[in-house]
């Protein structure tokens, strides 16, 4: 093997090991260790002056009570069974409001379609953050909805810092990940099918059920993974938008990192949240592989 | 193609207002006179002024686009190395390992990158600050990068580049000359997807800053936790103009460069039917 194809490979794939698998060796191995009042808030640090002893010393001490804890206190697994259903929830919210506005690019006149393209990726680009600070100002109790509400002579209604107000939040800033697979796979489908339905006696709507959905489904799963896998461990969304009762483990997470400076505990949900995380993103490479075929 | 229906219609109306009044309402409220965000109290530029005399806006804002522009740039990098190797590199030890790392950190949750490279900054002794949050956004931008430019490479005549070494170029030669300037347009959409993805990004830079650097979105979610602000508005416009900008810009340039394409092809089918008549007639 030349010099060249040999650096090339090895730079990379070097910065990889040591920003990526390094740093989860570390998680999962202060997952295993016990909180302690001193810098750095845990023991038993490893010290390798010491020899294969003290290796095996350090390896003696390591064990599974953060664990155990995260299935004593109820807030943790409250936390994942929560995050898991805001996320499934939303998910399903946006692909219901998805879908209609990928078909209907899909069906857009030819000319039209890049524009309309262009105005969805446009959001995605747009800073995360702010769309969801934007969504403050409207929900907040005397906020644009209510004053809309009341200048309809309604009732004024309490979203912000509620779960709902979660929802939205996901919802939007999550729609384009939606939107841009089940386009994609609308785009590329065979129009001449729908009118072979239709000849055969299908109404429109049949013919839509019955054809368009049915293969369309690779973009819709696509789509919902996109959406689902990171609203999961979202924490932007829950700590801006939703309230005290919001449980989300993101959240969780980050407090008990930053505010309970407890790290053994935080790696441990952290490690825990990557097994949950597993399964769809091995089912979302599956599906993946399948539609490159 | 079939009908352009009402339903379609009223689909993308709504979608697209649900999509841009939020941001709309935003910059309409940034030129608001009142401190009060919420209460109309006639137009002004009042809060672009107090936001440029805002020293923390303006250092954070400062340290933002340093990391973004470095973390961009290495990232285009590596992350353009690693699509190579990946979809032109054959066989090597360690293969799947080295796909899998490229393809997690797209879906890997921001809270989990940011506190492993936290502990292994405190774990090798590392102070935190703008060196940090660079190697942190290096690492998960790679990942966006590796992928836009793998697709490109994926995607384009590969006799083009043997052509060049059957004609005697190096490999690095042939690279250079032929294969970078076919995957150049994926290498500056992955560079401005790294850095737009670095500029934006609270999570992982807030595990990994310091007391020493503050970023844009750091500053702006401390700010945001007590409630909206003016300020806060009139910073947004102005980075919603930039990305607008720029996504505009992007797509007229490519637009453009369809166009030119396509006059390229016919001139050069009709240069070489040309050719093929004179050589015909002598």
């Amino acid at each position: 093997m030349d010099f060249r194809r040999f650096s090339l490979i090895a730079l990379p794939y070097a910065w990889l090991l040591l920003l990526f698998l390094v740093p989860f060796g570390i998680v999962l191995k202060i997952s295993l260790s016990d909180y302690a009042l001193s810098i750095p808030p845990y023991t038993p640090t490893l010290d390798l002056t010491g020899g294969w002893p003290a290796i095996r010393d350090f390896l003696s001490q390591l064990d599974f009570e953060n664990y155990v804890f995260l299935t004593e206190d109820d807030l943790y697994w409250k936390a994942y069974l929560s995050s898991v259903r805001i996320a499934a929830i939303a998910t399903f919210i946006t692909l219901l409001i998805g879908y209609p506005i990928a078909y209907a690019m899909a069906k857009a006149p030819r000319e039209w379609q890049p524009t309309l393209l262009m105005l969805v990726i446009l959001p995605f680009w747009t800073s995360f953050l702010i769309r969801v600070y934007a969504w403050i100002g409207i929900l907040s109790s005397e906020g644009y909805l209510n004053q809309t509400l009341g200048f309809l002579g309604l009732e004024p209604v309490t979203v912000l810092n509620t779960n709902i107000a979660v929802y939205i939040g996901i919802v939007y800033t999550y729609l384009p990940f939606m939107v841009l697979p089940i386009y994609s796979t609308l785009e590329k489908m065979d129009y001449d099918l729908i009118e072979a339905a239709q000849d055969l006696g299908c109404t429109p709507t049949e013919a839509f059920w019955r054809v368009t959905l049915p293969l369309s489904r690779p973009g819709m799963i696509a789509g919902c993974f996109l959406v689902f896998i990171p609203a999961v461990g979202e924490f932007v969304i829950p700590s801006l938008l939703g309230g005290s009762q919001t449980l989300m483990i993101g959240k969780v997470l980050w407090e008990e990192f930053f505010n309970n400076r407890d790290w053994p505990v935080a790696s441990a949900v952290a490690v825990v949240l990557l097994l949950i995380l597993v399964i769809p993103i091995v089912l979302f490479q599956k599906n993946q592989e399948k539609q490159q075929e | 193609m079939s009908r352009f229906t009402w339903f379609n219609a009223t689909s993308l109306t709504f979608g697209f207002a649900f999509l841009y009044l939020p941001m709309v309402i935003l910059i309409v409220y940034s030129f608001n006179e009142s401190r009060l965000v919420t209460v109309w109290a006639g137009f002004s530029t009042r809060w672009y002024g107090e936001l440029f005399r805002n020293e923390q806006f303006l250092d954070a804002a400062w340290v933002t686009l340093r990391v973004a522009f470095f973390s961009a740039t290495f990232a285009t990098v590596l992350g353009t190395m690693a699509a190579y190797v990946l979809v032109r590199g054959g066989r090597f030890f360690g293969r799947t390992l080295f796909s899998g790392m490229i393809y997690a950190p797209l879906v890997m949750p921001e809270v989990i990158t940011g506190l492993s490279l936290l502990l292994l900054f405190i774990s090798i002794n590392l102070d935190r600050g703008i060196v940090t949050i660079i190697l942190a956004h290096t690492t998960f931008c790679m990942a966006y990068v590796a992928v836009v430019v793998s697709s490109r490479l994926v995607s384009f005549d590969r006799s083009v580049e043997e052509a060049a070494l059957d004609l005697g170029a190096t490999p690095f030669d042939a690279f250079r000359s032929v294969t970078l300037p076919i995957i150049m347009p994926a290498v500056v959409s992955g560079w401005l997807l790294g850095f737009t993805l670095s500029l934006d990004d609270l999570v992982i830079a807030s595990f990994t800053a310091g007391p020493a650097a503050t970023t844009l979105p750091i500053q702006i979610f401390s700010s945001v936790r007590l409630g909206v602000s003016p300020e806060i508005n009139a910073l947004s416009t102005i980075l919603i103009g930039i990305v607008a900008l720029g996504v505009v810009t992007a797509s007229l340039i490519s637009k453009r460069n369809l166009v030119r394409q396509a006059r390229d092809a016919r001139r050069a089918i009709q240069a070489g039917a040309e050719e093929g008549r004179e050589a015909r007639a002598t």
